[in-house]
């Protein structure tokens, strides 16, 4: 157990009067606030410790005992009980103090010094318990379709259901997975980010994919068939006669699915990247030669 | 919808020492929606945690209504941009993977 300087905490001297304590108080309160900086675990517990000082020396009775005894906490109790056995039946703190903090809401020093109920003014703060973080990595094609998985978070598992679509770096809720409520407040929430890794080939642009195709100059001359590859299959595809290097064409419905709308896809996107022959035959040579001539 | 979803104001009041007065405020400021069921003012239990979050901001920091407005809307556009940003993360990991 440590010695707590609740001045130290509110930024005060051991001369600060109440106008400075409250003053202390609510800029300090402001900037630590949970609801204010929401999951993070350091401002939670500055805000506890700056709360913590202000009901201390806020309350006259409270500062007083904690100026008299404060670097001496330890034996407190005993300079209390002989203090108390020269002056006779006289209580200190009184039993007006029947507050409902929880105790894991205060520091060890302050329940050793002022009991575990603390003697707080009735007022029970209630806090939604902390939220979870939890990563999932998955490949392109897990969120292709919607699946379930279990997870384990602190310890339990958890079924969640990954809705087909659903993109990278973007983040889920859980309702009421997170940590337990304090003083009887809901429980957190858990969020779960996901990572989606992509090695397909395909590259994802909001619902839709891109892919670069080789395209073979006679198939790009005189057009014909060729097959292929959808995250849903292989697909044949007709190639128009002419067909220029760098010419997208657009799949309507062969892309990624939309998330949370079931049936509906982006497009895919393919762009022909033009393949010249290397390596000609003589004779092969000779055709394009025969080829100049005639367009020239 | 099931009256078991909803939370009575009264109850409310009682268990976080705040008066009526404040929700009647809070109502008028347009921060919550209440419904009256069987002459009982509630809310409905999924606007609670709204409710919960307002009223510790208020007891805590002391903080007005119009200031809970204000600072709750910039909570939410925080959170807006957070998720703007991730969004264009994205788009921009597309145009980098591009091949050459």
């Amino acid at each position: 157990m440590e010695y707590i300087d609740y001045y130290k905490v509110l930024g005060l001297d051991k001369n600060a009067t109440q106008d400075d304590i409250k003053k202390a108080y609510r800029k300090l309160a402001r900037k630590h606030h949970p609801d204010l900086n929401p999951n993070d675990k350091e401002a939670h517990k500055k805000f506890q410790q700056v709360n913590e000082a202000n009901e201390v020396l806020s309350d006259p009775e409270k500062r007083k005992k904690y100026d008299q005894y404060g670097k001496d906490w330890q034996h407190a109790e005993q300079f209390e009980q002989a203090r108390q056995s020269r002056q006779g039946a006289q209580h200190f703190g009184g039993e007006g103090f029947s507050g409902q903090f929880d105790e894991g809401d205060f520091s060890d020093f302050f329940a050793s010094m002022f009991g575990d109920s603390g003697g707080f003014r009735q007022r029970q703060t209630k806090f939604r318990g902390e939220d979870y973080h939890a990563e999932l990595q998955l490949n392109l094609t897990d969120v292709y379709k919607t699946h379930q998985q279990v997870l384990k978070v602190n310890d339990k598992n958890i079924r969640i259901t990954i809705p087909a679509g659903v993109e990278d770096g973007q983040k889920i809720k859980v309702k009421g997975f997170g940590g337990p409520g304090i003083n009887g407040g809901p429980n957190g929430d858990l969020y779960i980010t996901f990572h989606i890794v992509n090695n397909t080939g395909f590259r994802r642009h909001g619902n839709d994919l891109h892919k670069n195709i080789d395209l073979d100059l006679y198939t790009a001359v005189l057009g014909g068939e060729m097959t292929v590859d959808t995250l849903d299959g292989k697909i044949k595809l007709n190639v128009k006669q002419e067909t220029q290097n760098e010419t997208k064409i657009r799949l309507k419905g062969k892309g990624f699915p939309v998330y949370k709308k079931d049936g509906e896809f982006g497009d895919l996107i393919l762009t022909f990247k033009l393949k010249i022959p290397v390596n000609l035959t003589e004779k092969q040579k000779e055709l394009f030669e025969q080829l100049s001539k005639l367009s020239s | 919808m099931d009256n078991t979803d909803m939370v009575m104001l009264d109850d409310f009041c009682a268990s976080h020492h705040v008066e009526i007065s404040f929700i009647h405020s809070l109502e008028e400021s347009g921060l919550i929606e209440t419904v009256v069921i069987n002459e009982a003012l509630c809310v409905t239990s999924n606007d609670l945690p709204k409710l919960e979050q307002i009223t510790r901001l208020h007891q805590d920091l002391n903080i007005n209504p119009e200031g809970i407005g204000a600072v709750t809307h910039l909570l939410r556009h925080i959170e807006e941009m957070k998720q703007e940003i991730a969004q264009l993360r994205n788009r921009l990991s597309f145009y980098e993977g591009e091949e050459p």
